[in-house]
């Protein structure tokens, strides 16, 4: 079924079991150097799907800037915590 | 859409020379100096996005389980929860999001295309200009290599017209060998010829002499005795034949 064994620690995300998870987050490499190769891996990834393309949508752009939206309001929940209307939810 | 203006932007800021028509594939190039193989070209759209904002993945996920509605009424589940529990509060800013979002999406759904056409003229314009530059490049290689197998072929040539060469030469002097022998011909039978007149001449008067000398001594040593007696033996003579003459005629 599996053209070749591969090691837990080098599977995709979604090819992960959910028992494995916890062993495969250990084997994921978080030295500086292997965060920042998989920061630089998940930029590529995205730039070559939505940005470096013949005919780009808006999408590409748009995707960012709610994602940058949604994380400074994440930023600031604190703040905004005092402007709500009722205290208990 | 806009991230072909994020390219046109970003290439008229790197460079705005013609070079700069290369950089529209910046980073598609090779960036170790050993492959030789041929870029792979771009591809032609993008992700697709669902209302721009939504990867077109997260439908496809759903579709298995929940149909074609499934990530809508998710999208509606979650923002009840997020308003219910006042995760997303709504303030102020809530109001202007919302006024910049309507004029956003009016914008883009109004210039969008016409912008996008725009973009895409510009960037087909670089890439003509390359096209145009590696056009002409072949042209003036193929040109010259054209040249090139024509000089082979005239150097090749060369070898006939050194003979023809040869040949012009050798006949200059078979020519000038022919002339200076028939001078020296001519002048040799000049010579004889010269010769020969002269011992002709020498024998021709010899033999006047002689004759004159010859008939001189033969008319003086005609004495008168024997001139006398000549004359006598004509007249008979000449009476004998008057009579034969006679007896001819009259038989």
């Amino acid at each position: 079924m599996a053209d070749r064994i591969v090691p837990l620690g080098e599977k995709r995300l979604m090819d992960v079991k959910l028992g494995e998870l916890g062993s495969w987050l250990g084997k994921r490499d978080f030295t500086p150097n292997g965060v920042l190769a998989s920061i630089r891996n998940g930029h590529d990834r995205y730039y070559n799907k939505y940005i470096n393309v013949k005919k780009g949508g808006i999408g590409g752009v748009a995707m960012l800037l709610v994602g940058y939206v949604a994380l400074s309001y994440m930023w600031e929940y604190d703040h905004l915590k005092h402007d709500r209307w009722r205290k208990y939810h | 859409m806009l991230s072909r203006i994020v390219f046109v932007s970003a290439n008229a800021v790197k460079s705005s020379s013609p070079l700069g028509a290369g950089l529209v594939q910046l980073s598609h190039l090779h960036t170790s100096p050993n492959s030789q193989a041929p870029v792979p070209a771009l591809p032609e759209k993008g992700g697709k996005t669902r209302h721009g904002i939504i990867p077109e993945e997260i439908f496809q996920l759903l579709y298995p389980k929940t149909g074609v509605t499934g990530p809508y009424v998710l999208g509606a589940g979650l923002l009840t929860y997020i308003l219910s529990k006042e995760i997303y509060i709504i303030n102020h800013e809530t109001f202007a999001a919302a006024c910049m979002g309507t004029v956003i999406i009016y914008g883009v759904r109004k210039f969008g295309p016409d912008v996008a056409a725009f973009a895409d003229k510009l960037n087909e314009e670089k890439v003509q200009k390359a096209q145009e530059v590696k056009d002409l490049a072949m042209t003036s290689l193929a040109q010259a290599v054209l040249d090139e197998k024509k000089e082979q072929w005239r150097a090749e040539g060369r070898q006939m017209l050194f003979d023809a060469k040869r040949n012009n030469v050798a006949m200059l002097l078979e020519t000038n060998r022919r002339e200076r022998v028939h001078m020296v011909t001519n002048e040799v039978k000049k010579r004889l010829d010269y010769q020969i007149a002269l011992q002709t001449l020498h024998r021709r008067m010899e033999q006047e002499h002689m004759v004159n000398w010859v008939e001189k001594n033969v008319v003086t040593s005609i004495t008168p005795q024997q001139e006398k007696t000549s004359i006598a033996k004509c007249i008979t003579d000449l009476k004998v034949l008057a009579k034969v003459q006679q007896a001819k005629a009259t038989a």
